[in-house]
């Protein structure tokens, strides 16, 4: 159980440079290292379809931000803080932290399967999550139990993703068009 | 940018196809291994990317150029949805009703095989469809897209 803490401390340190940092290549460094940090955790708690959907992604937007990075000349950020934006931000981290702390203390033990913990519960109903295990592969036929609740008992799910998806491409298509500066040079047409 | 050293075009060559065979295969067993429709569309469209970070953005677009790429996503929802549609046809009648495997495969003996698992393969092919062409629209997008200084300098 040692690691967790250890990569925990790994994303924490990670996070607290990529934002404080002034080089913005390192800072893209720094959220690689949150990613992978994160993958490997996942890994650790035997979620390998989550695991290798965080990997792939981390390195695509990876490849994304370093390319965005290095076309832009300007990669050093410079000029003071405010004061007030200051006082705002570790008001609200302070309550989030504090908020965060009830909640830790509803849920099971780190790295406890969450299933495991609600079926042991007392007086609580059998959850839908063990039905999910015991009968997935009988009636969806899948040996996979993830993909089977990720396309059948909970596909809605899966069909809003894909939507989400669709409409953050047809915004990026839409903005980041070649026609539309060719409208800005003449605007008389 | 027309493309990086010849070691570099080399071996992303070679390797592209790799790449590539991978994605399917991530896509196609999603119902037995890990992996799944997103995972492995994302590593479809990683083995574009990394073509057209060795050899540069043009010999991409003639390989798989912007309108296609668009009609390849909207067929790869298209699809998603179509599935889902067809449940209301059977059955029980239901939206996402997983048809195959309670009308045809429920009596056989199925499980751990290549073909199983109703509808489950071909959603995992549709998405995986939909999100390669996506994420690969996303790059080429942001690629092809340069901040126009000239026009607020003019105004």
């Amino acid at each position: 159980m040692a690691i967790f803490y250890v990569l925990l401390l790994f994303i924490i340190i990670a996070a607290l440079i990529a934002v404080e940092t002034k080089n913005l290549l390192s800072a893209v460094i720094c959220i690689g290292a949150i990613g992978f940090g994160a993958s490997l955790m996942f890994l650790f708690l035997r979620a390998p379809d989550i695991a290798i959907t965080q990997i792939v992604v981390e390195v695509l937007g990876l490849v994304i931000l370093i390319r965005a990075t290095i076309a832009r000349d300007l990669t050093f950020i410079s000029g003071d803080k405010e004061f007030f934006a200051t006082v705002v931000s570790i008001v609200i981290i302070f309550v989030i932290f504090l908020a965060g702390i009830k909640v830790f203390q509803t849920l099971p033990d780190f790295g406890t399967s969450a299933f495991t913990a609600a079926a042991e519960a007392p007086g609580m109903p059998e959850p839908a999550s063990q039905t999910y295990i015991s009968q997935g592969l009988q009636r969806t036929g899948a040996a996979n139990i993830v993909s089977s609740v990720v396309l059948d008992f909970r596909a809605y799910d899966t069909l809003g993703e894909a939507t989400v998806l669709f409409t953050s491409i047809i915004g990026a298509t839409v903005i980041l068009r070649k026609k539309a500066k060719k409208l800005l040079e003449d605007p008389d047409k | 940018m027309k493309g990086m050293t010849i070691i570099v075009k080399t071996i992303s060559s070679w390797v592209k196809v790799l790449i590539f065979m991978f994605g399917i295969y991530i896509i196609i067993f999603g119902h037995l291994t890990p992996g799944g429709g997103f995972a492995g569309g994302v590593i479809l469209a990683s083995s574009y990317v990394l073509l057209m970070l060795a050899f540069g953005r043009e010999f991409v677009e003639e390989n798989l150029s912007l309108p296609v790429a668009s009609k390849l996503d909207c067929v790869g929802a298209l699809l998603f949805a179509a599935i889902a549609m067809f449940g209301l046809f059977y059955g029980a009648a239901c939206f996402f009703w997983n048809f195959i495997q309670a009308e045809y495969l429920a009596d056989k003996e199925t499980a751990f095989r290549l073909i199983s698992a109703g509808t489950i393969p071909l959603s995992n092919l549709a998405i995986g469809l939909k999100v390669g062409a996506s994420l690969f629209l996303i790059i080429l997008v942001l690629s092809t897209f340069r901040p126009d200084v000239s026009v607020k300098e003019k105004e």
